[in-house]
C-alpha cells in the first residue's frame, strides 16, 4: 500500500449526499479481473453531464475530494477506492462515511478525513471561491489546513501508523501465525466446513 | 456487567488482543464469488501464499450470470467467471459453478447448506453478507484487500463496532412483511443510523418472524450503514437447521444446541443506542427516492423536498425526484412501473416465491415481470409445489438463479428511464442498469403491482 504522511493539493467540492459506491464506480466496470483502469469508470455516470463539478477544468489536477455526508455507502467493491486513487485523489473529506468503503480506503492508502458537517462545508465554499486554494491533509498532525484556517481530525493511532509506513495487514497478521494455531486447535468442534 | 449477543460472538473469537491494536477476530467461514475476488487470487499467487483454509471457504457464481439458459455472453463477464474457476481450482476452493444444483447467490447458499450457524463469524466480499446474522453470527461484507486477508490467515484485524439495539415491539399486521419492516427502520434512522454499530433485531414483532423473514431484515441492516445485524437463535433457528447438510449431528447437535441457547444478550447488558419501533402500526412500505431510507408507507405521497428540514436532506430528496421522475404531492400508488423482479438475497428465498405466487394465482401480469429463485435448490423446491406454473400462466418469466436485476452486472437490466417495482435491496441511481428507477417493495407488493401496473398492495386488488 502507498504511504501516506501528508499531502497538499487543490480539492473538488461534491456538494452531495449519500454517494454510494455505485455511483462512485457502477457496477458495469466491476467485472475486469485486473486491479487497474478503473479510472475511466470513477462517477462514469455523472461525468456524462457536462456540468459535473468533476468536469470543470479549474478543478483539473485536484487530489482532494470534498464530498457531502455518508460518503461511499452500499456495496463493499473497493474497485470504488481503486478508482478514485487511480484517477489521482489521495484523501476524501466527508462528516461521515460507509463503513467498509472507510475500512476499505485504509487498506489502499486513500486517507478518509471524518471532519463536522460545518467544517467540510466551509471548505467546500472556499474551493468554490477560489479552486486553486491548497488544502494540506497532515496525517503527521492529524490536521487538514487551509488558508489561514486549521482543522482537527481523528484517527486512531494503530490505523495512522499502519497508513504512515504504507504497511501490508497480511504481513503483519502472519508475525501472529502461532496465535492463529492456537486459537484453531481450540475451536468447537461441531463448527461446519465446506468439504 | 452482561454482555450483548454480539459481545460474546465477538469474544469469542478473539485469536489476538493487544492494548492500542484492533481485535485479530477469527473467521469461521469465508463465502467467495467472482467478482470481488480475482484480485484477492492474484495478490496471494504473487506473494506466494496458500488459502489457509479452503475448508472453511465456498465459492459461487452469481453476480455475473445470466438467468437464462446457456452460456455466458460477454465476454469479459465470462472471464471473470472463468478466472473464478480457475482460482478455486488452483487453490482448492468448493464452488459450485453455473449449471450445478448448489449454484445460488452467495447469500442464499450459506444458509440453505446450513453452513450458516449460529455463533459464528462469516464474511464475504459483499456488502449484504449481513444476512447471515439471522442464526446470531456476526456476519459482515468485507472490500477485496480483507478478501485476500481472509483467504491467507483465516483471521481479520477489526475493531469491536458500537452496539445498537432495534426493539420491534407488537405484531406486523396482516399483508405486512420483513421487508416492510426493514424499509420503514431504514426510513427511520437513515442510510447512516447504524454507522460503526452492530445491529441486534430484538422484540416480539423479530421473534415472531421466520428465518427467510429475518434473514430479509438483516440483509438491509447495511443500508442503513450498519456493520452488520443480528437475531439472537431460538428455536425457529435450530429447526431451520436441523437436518441441513453441514449442520452438526447426533450429540454434537445436542452439544451445540446447547451452546447456541447460550448466545443471547443479557438482561443487564447496555446498548450504545437503542430503537425502538411498534410493528402494530405498520404498513405496506415502498421507496420512493434514490437511497433506501428515501422511503414511505404506500398510502402515502411521494414527499415534498421542503419537507425536509434538514438542508442535506432537502437537497437529497429534490435530487432524488428529479432522477426518479417523480413530482411531489403524487400519490404513491398512482406510480406506473415498466417491469417488477422478485428475488435477489433479499427475497430470492421459497417464502418469497409463495407469496408472489399467492397473488398472482388466477391472474394476469401487464407488466414485464422477472420471477428469479436465489438458487437451484429453491428453484427446484418452488417447481416441486407447482409456483413455476402459477407465475407463468400469469405472464411472468421464471428464470435461473442468480443475482439478476438486483445489481446492472448480469443480462436483467433496466433500459434507460424504465421504472421497476423490486424486491432487492438498493435503488441507488443506476442500480438495475444506467438511467433506471428502482421502487423497492416487498414480494406481496411486487406481485400485486404486477398485476395492476401501479404500485399496488395485495388488499387493493
Amino acid at each position: 500500500m502507498e504511504a501516506f504522511t501528508t499531502h497538499t493539493g487543490r480539492a473538488v467540492p461534491l456538494r452531495r449526499s449519500n454517494v454510494d459506491t455505485d455511483q462512485i464506480i457502477p457496477a458495469v466496470w466491476l467485472k475486469q479481473v485486473s486491479r487497474t483502469g478503473f479510472e475511466k469508470g470513477l462517477f462514469s455516470a455523472w461525468r456524462e453531464d457536462p456540468s459535473f463539478v468533476l468536469n470543470d477544468p479549474a478543478y483539473a489536477g485536484a487530489t482532494i475530494l470534498v464530498s457531502g455526508p455518508d460518503f461511499g455507502t452500499g456495496s463493499s467493491r473497493e474497485h470504488a477506492v481503486w478508482a478514485l486513487q487511480q484517477y489521482g485523489f489521495r484523501a476524501v473529506i466527508a462528516s461521515r462515511f460507509g463503513d467498509i468503503f472507510r475500512n476499505n480506503s485504509t487498506k489502499m492508502g486513500l486517507l478518509p478525513v471524518v471532519l463536522p458537517e460545518d467544517v467540510v462545508e466551509r471548505l467546500q465554499t472556499a474551493v468554490e471561491a477560489d479552486p486553486a486554494t491548497e488544502v494540506t491533509v497532515d496525517l503527521v498532525e492529524r490536521q487538514v489546513r487551509f488558508g489561514d484556517l486549521a482543522f482537527s481530525f481523528e484517527i486512531d493511532d494503530y490505523t495512522r501508523w499502519r497508513l504512515m509506513e504504507g504497511l501490508d495487514d497480511i504481513g503483519l497478521t502472519l508475525r501472529h501465525a502461532a496465535d492463529i494455531e492456537v486459537y484453531e486447535n481450540g475451536r468447537q468442534p461441531w463448527l461446519p466446513t465446506t468439504v | 456487567m452482561g454482555r450483548t449477543l454480539a459481545e460474546k460472538v465477538w469474544e469469542q473469537h478473539v485469536v489476538r488482543r493487544a492494548e492500542g491494536e484492533p481485535d485479530l477476530l477469527y473467521i469461521d467461514l469465508h463465502l467467495v464469488h467472482e467478482v470481488t475476488s480475482p484480485q484477492a487470487f492474484d495478490g496471494l499467487r504473487l506473494a506466494g501464499r496458500p488459502v489457509r483454509r479452503p475448508d472453511l471457504t465456498i465459492a459461487t457464481e452469481d453476480h455475473n450470470v445470466p438467468t437464462v439458459l446457456g452460456p455466458i455472453s460477454d465476454p469479459v463477464s465470462r472471464t471473470q467467471v472463468e478466472t473464478l474457476r480457475k482460482n478455486a481450482a488452483e487453490f482448492g476452493i468448493r464452488l459450485h459453478p453455473m449449471g450445478d444444483a448448489g449454484q445460488g447467490v452467495v447469500h442464499i447458499i450459506g444458509p440453505q447448506f446450513g453452513l450458516t450457524q449460529p455463533g459464528m463469524t462469516i464474511v464475504c466480499g459483499d456488502s449484504h453478507t449481513s444476512t447471515h446474522g439471522a442464526f446470531g453470527g456476526i456476519a459482515f461484507g468485507i472490500g477485496t484487500s480483507e478478501v485476500e486477508h481472509v483467504l491467507a490467515t483465516q483471521t481479520l484485524p477489526a475493531y469491536r463496532p458500537k452496539m445498537m439495539a432495534i426493539e420491534v415491539a407488537g405484531e406486523l399486521p396482516v399483508g405486512v412483511t420483513a421487508k416492510d419492516l426493514i424499509l420503514a427502520i431504514i426510513a427511520k434512522i437513515g442510510t447512516g443510523g447504524g454507522q460503526g454499530h452492530i445491529v441486534e433485531y430484538r422484540g416480539e414483532a423479530i421473534r415472531r418472524l421466520s428465518m427467510e423473514g429475518r434473514m430479509t431484515v438483516c440483509n438491509m441492516s447495511i443500508e442503513a450503514g450498519a456493520r452488520a445485524g443480528m437475531i439472537a437463535p431460538d428455536e425457529t433457528t435450530f429447526e431451520y437447521l436441523r437436518g441441513r447438510p453441514h449442520a452438526p449431528t447426533g450429540a454434537a447437535w445436542d452439544q451445540a444446541v446447547e451452546y447456541w441457547k447460550t448466545l443471547r444478550t443479557d438482561d443487564d447488558a447496555v446498548f450504545d443506542k437503542v430503537v425502538e419501533i411498534d410493528a402494530s402500526t405498520l404498513t405496506p412500505f415502498v421507496t420512493w427516492g434514490t437511497n433506501p431510507g428515501q422511503g414511505a408507507p404506500l398510502g402515502s405521497a411521494v414527499p415534498s423536498p421542503e419537507d425536509f428540514a434538514d438542508p442535506v436532506e432537502r437537497a437529497a430528496a429534490e435530487r432524488a425526484l428529479e432522477y426518479m421522475g417523480l413530482a411531489a404531492g403524487t400519490r404513491l400508488r398512482e406510480i406506473e412501473v415498466d417491469t417488477v423482479f422478485v428475488g435477489s438475497c433479499t427475497n430470492g428465498r421459497l417464502e418469497d416465491l409463495r407469496a408472489a405466487a399467492e397473488i398472482l394465482r388466477g391472474r394476469q401480469v401487464v407488466t414485464r415481470t422477472l420471477m428469479v429463485p436465489g438458487s437451484m435448490q429453491v428453484k427446484k423446491a418452488a417447481e416441486e409445489e407447482g409456483l413455476h406454473e402459477v407465475f407463468k400462466e400469469a405472464g411472468a418469466e421464471w428464470r435461473e438463479a442468480g443475482c439478476s436485476m438486483c445489481l446492472g452486472m448480469n443480462p436483467d437490466t433496466l433500459k434507460p428511464g424504465e421504472r421497476s417495482a423490486s424486491t432487492s435491496n438498493r435503488n441507488f441511481e443506476g442500480r438495475q442498469g444506467k438511467g433506471g428507477r428502482t421502487h423497492l417493495v416487498s414480494p406481496a407488493v411486487a406481485a400485486a403491482t404486477a398485476v395492476t401496473g401501479r404500485l399496488t398492495a395485495p388488499a387493493d386488488l
